[in-house]
């Protein structure tokens, strides 16, 4: 009994708080994705007074309006886009940096992961604004590409406030998220089985495709999903870099609730966006478990 | 692969991961209103960022918000990350990563929906209250994971020798893992000091933070000032997370 008690006093606050500020919050917004817009911006009541008395004020009309434009579809489809491609890059600029870091000394080891980790612990919003001083236009980046292009008669490209930017940007912000995980896969690779495969004869490349990619793939996936996922809510990084082009569906979401103000909109967009990542997480771990039961 | 080929890519994976960093310290010194040419070595923007009054400002509400709600979180997630590890428990690990793992926008327009229903005025508050609640996970990870490496019978010889449960706890248990509470409140400065997302939406017009400031500076005028707070911002959470990592290594893996 004083077992219990001591239970509850100990994990009763964090639990209390967080249900006061994250469980309580999320239903609200749930609840808002129903409710009528207010006049001035915010809620309409839930409650309707009139002469049948008190009744409920709420609506699918949020989510008939994302269905009855494709136009919605049609930014979350380019928002996904972004992400398998940032995913991509990741993956393949991450991929050569764990390799080189787990087969590096172990004593250097923990020094050359802390230094992928280190800028990723520099403030969000600076890492994003570095990309607009690199990809401006008088940026030795863009002068030197234009020059270039120039020789060919090419008119002059702008970088920034394109998509390009916001990919780019996206993939050096994520980039941590893929190396920690592969890394931690192939740091515990067994060196013997590449060893015995170059006895028998196989190529650098071959041992590669043949041996660590196929056992690397659990981190793969971890480093996928640690990727995919936050992509989808990004709105920062688009907002600053992709001009008027280059928006995703944060930056709807975020339009809904400071500047339109539709917040059941807002909130119903912010549901559409949590139940889609959810199913490609179930889909995609459904099929990676697959890949990694037949593997092993 | 073969070596060189990795050797190449994994420095130019460092170079693309410090190469902007670099460029945002070496412009806070350079003495044009651009950041293109570089004309000669100044200390201009950061005497600028002394006497510009909205930064000031912005910088004072960072720090109080960023050490009270490093406060509440440490106290709190100590108590989480004590409960995970003591007991079998089935709510509270849900709700310690459930925040961690959603779109941090997510968290954000339902904070600000929350505020609103409640009749809160946006401001430091709201902002408060909403690092605390993002904060309590980390610390509690932290916290848990110094539990795990502590020799479990060195609170139950206590106990066996005749110390209360709150004995135990205080004089044995708690100087045990003070490290990893020390770790895990640096840990929770640094994320509110420089939490952009969740602040964005739960200010309101009253209350700037730093990074508030810095996002409307780049969104209306890009100045070199930019480039001083954020030199200046990057060595503070480059100092704390220094710190954190010798007091405890493992704290600074997962952010």
């Amino acid at each position: 009994m004083t077992r219990n008690i001591g239970k509850w006093l100990i994990s009763g606050p964090p639990v209390f708080y967080l249900a006061v500020f994250f469980v309580i919050p999320t239903f609200i917004m749930v609840l808002a994705s129903f409710r009528h817009a207010g006049e001035f911006g915010g809620l309409a009541p839930i409650f309707l007074h009139d002469v049948r008395g008190a009744h409920l004020n709420l609506t699918l009309e949020s989510y008939r309006e994302y269905f009855s434009d494709f136009i919605y579809s049609r930014l979350f489809i380019k928002t996904l886009i972004y992400a398998l491609v940032t995913t991509f890059f990741c993956l393949v600029t991450a991929y050569p940096l764990a390799l080189l870091i787990a087969g590096s000394e172990k004593r250097h080891r923990d020094l050359l992961v802390l230094l992928v980790i280190l800028p990723f612990w520099s403030n969000f919003l600076i890492r994003i604004y570095a990309w607009m001083i690199i990809l401006g236009p008088q940026s030795a980046l863009s002068v030197g590409l234009n020059g270039f292009l120039g020789m060919f008669g090419i008119e002059p490209v702008g970088l920034l406030f394109t998509p390009f930017a916001v990919v780019l940007c996206l993939i050096y912000v994520q980039l941590p998220f893929m190396v920690l995980p592969l890394y931690a896969n192939l740091e515990k690779h067994d060196p013997a089985l590449l060893d015995a495969a170059q006895d028998l004869g196989a190529n650098s490349w071959q041992r590669f495709w043949r041996i660590t990619f196929p056992l690397s793939l659990p981190g793969v996936y971890a480093g996928i999903a640690l990727v995919f996922i936050p992509v989808l809510g990004i709105f920062a990084v688009p907002d600053i870099l992709g001009g008027t082009g280059g928006i995703m569906i944060g930056n709807l979401i975020k339009q809904e609730f400071l500047e339109a103000r539709d917040w059941p909109f807002g909130s119903a967009l912010s549901i559409i966006l949590t139940l889609g990542a959810l199913c490609i997480v179930g889909v995609a771990a459904m099929v990676a478990g697959r890949t990694v039961k037949n593997d092993a | 692969m073969p070596k060189r080929l990795l050797a190449a890519s994994g420095i130019a994976a460092y170079l693309f991961l410090y190469l902007p960093l670099v460029i945002v310290v070496a412009y806070s010194f350079n003495d044009s209103r651009l950041n293109a040419e570089w004309v000669g070595f100044t200390w201009r923007w950061y005497k600028a960022l002394f006497e510009d009054d909205a930064m000031l400002k912005a910088a004072g509400n960072s720090l109080f918000i960023a050490l009270t709600a490093s406060f509440a979180a440490t106290v709190l997630g100590t108590m989480a990350g004590y409960a995970l590890h003591r007991y079998r428990l089935r709510l509270l690990p849900v709700l310690i990563m459930a925040p961690l793992a959603i779109p941090e926008i997510l968290v954000g327009v339902s904070l600000l929906i929350f505020f609103v229903a409640v009749n809160l005025t946006l401001g430091l508050l709201s902002i408060t209250l909403s690092h605390i609640a993002f904060c309590i996970g980390f610390v509690a990870i932290v916290v848990r994971s110094r539990l795990a490496g502590m020799d479990e019978s060195l609170p139950e010889a206590a106990r066996d020798l005749g110390a209360s449960p709150w004995q135990a706890f205080r004089l044995v248990t708690f100087p045990l893992i003070a490290p990893g509470i020390l770790a895990g409140a640096l840990l929770a400065f640094t994320l509110s000091i420089d939490d952009f997302v969740i602040t964005f939406f739960t200010a309101g017009v009253g209350a700037s933070t730093l990074p508030l400031q810095i996002y409307s500076m780049i969104k209306i005028a890009v100045t070199p000032e930019v480039n001083a707070v954020s030199t200046l911002l990057m060595l503070l959470t480059l100092f704390l997370i220094v710190i954190a990592s010798r007091i405890s290594p493992d704290s600074v893996r997962g952010k």
